[in-house]
C-alpha cells in the first residue's frame, strides 16, 4: 500500500516546477505549459484525495478542472494568435504594452 | 518496500523528471513531447489509485486535444529565431527560490497531518460492484448538477471566445 502522503508530496513538487516554469520561462506557450502542469498536480492529489477518502468529490472536482483547462488553453492560446498578428513576439519580457 | 511502492517510486520519479524536461526545453515541440510522456505517466497514476474513468480522460482530453492545441498554435507561429535567445528571464533564480519555497513548505507540512475526516461509501469494493463510470455518472447527475451545467456554459464560452479571438476580421 502507498501512504496517502507520497502522493501529496509529488504533487508538491510538479506544482513547484510548475510554478517554476511559470515565473521564469519566457516563452508564453511554455508559461501556458507550466500552468496545465500546476492543474495536473493538483488533479494527482485530488485523486489521491478520492481514493483514500473513499469519496467521489475528488474525481469530480478533477473533471471540472480538466473542463476548465481545457477552456482556459483554447481561449489563452486565441488570445496568443491575436496578440501575435499585431506584435509579433511571444517572449514574455517583450510584451509591455500595459507598463507604461 | 512492497510491489506497488516500486511502482509508485518509478512513476513518480519519471512524473518529477519529465515535468523538468518540459520547464526547461528550449524548443517548445520538444516542451509537448515531453509533456504528451508526462500525461501517460499521469494516466497511469490515476489506475493506480482506482479511476479508470479519469485515466481515459487524461489521454483524450489532455494529450488528445489540448496538447494538439499546443502543437498547432507553435505550428502557426513561426518561432525559428526564438529557439537561438535565452530561455529564462533574468528574474530566473526568484522563481526558482519561489518554487523549492513551496515545495519544502508543503512537505514539511505533510508530516503534521494527523486528522483525516471519516471515511465514504464509495469504497474500492463498492466502487467495483457498480462500475467506476456508472459510480463517477450517479453522484455527477445528481449532486454535482449545477456544476455541470456550468461547466458546459464554460466550454461554450471558450469556444464562442477562441473563435471571435483569433479571427482577423469579425465581418
Amino acid at each position: 500500500m502507498v501512504p496517502l502522503s507520497w502522493y501529496i508530496v509529488l504533487s508538491a513538487i510538479v506544482f513547484s516546477i510548475g510554478v517554476f516554469g511559470f515565473l521564469a520561462r519566457r516563452n508564453l506557450i511554455i508559461v501556458f505549459m507550466s500552468l496545465e502542469l500546476m492543474l495536473n498536480s493538483v488533479n494527482i492529489s485530488l485523486a489521491a484525495f478520492s481514493h483514500y477518502l473513499q469519496s467521489m468529490r475528488g474525481q469530480i472536482l478533477v473533471f471540472f478542472i480538466i473542463t476548465v483547462a481545457a477552456a482556459e488553453a483554447a481561449i489563452g492560446l486565441a488570445i496568443l494568435i491575436a496578440f501575435y498578428r499585431n506584435n509579433p513576439t511571444i517572449k514574455v519580457d517583450e510584451i509591455n504594452l500595459l507598463k507604461g | 518496500m512492497t510491489i506497488q511502492q516500486a511502482f509508485f517510486s518509478y512513476f513518480a520519479g519519471a512524473i518529477v523528471a519529465l515535468s523538468l524536461l518540459v520547464v526547461t526545453r528550449k524548443n517548445p515541440v520538444h516542451s509537448v513531447l515531453w509533456m504528451l510522456l508526462l500525461f501517460v505517466h499521469i494516466a497511469s497514476l490515476y489506475l493506480f489509485l482506482n479511476a479508470e474513468f479519469l485515466a481515459a480522460i487524461q489521454i483524450i482530453i489532455y494529450a488528445g486535444a489540448i496538447l494538439v492545441l499546443f502543437l498547432f498554435v507553435i505550428m502557426l507561429l513561426n518561432l525559428r529565431k526564438e529557439e537561438t535567445e535565452k530561455r529564462f528571464q533574468g528574474q530566473w533564480p526568484f522563481g526558482l527560490a519561489i518554487g523549492v519555497v513551496l515545495a519544502v513548505f508543503v512537505v514539511l507540512i505533510v508530516g503534521k497531518i494527523g486528522v483525516l475526516p471519516e471515511l465514504g461509501q464509495y469504497s474500492v469494493e463498492a466502487v467495483k460492484s457498480e462500475g467506476h463510470i456508472m459510480t463517477v455518472g450517479k453522484v455527477l447527475y445528481t449532486e454535482f448538477l449545477l456544476p455541470f451545467e456550468i461547466a458546459s456554459v464554460i466550454l461554450l464560452v471558450a469556444i464562442v471566445g477562441a473563435v471571435v479571438l483569433a479571427k482577423r476580421s469579425l465581418e
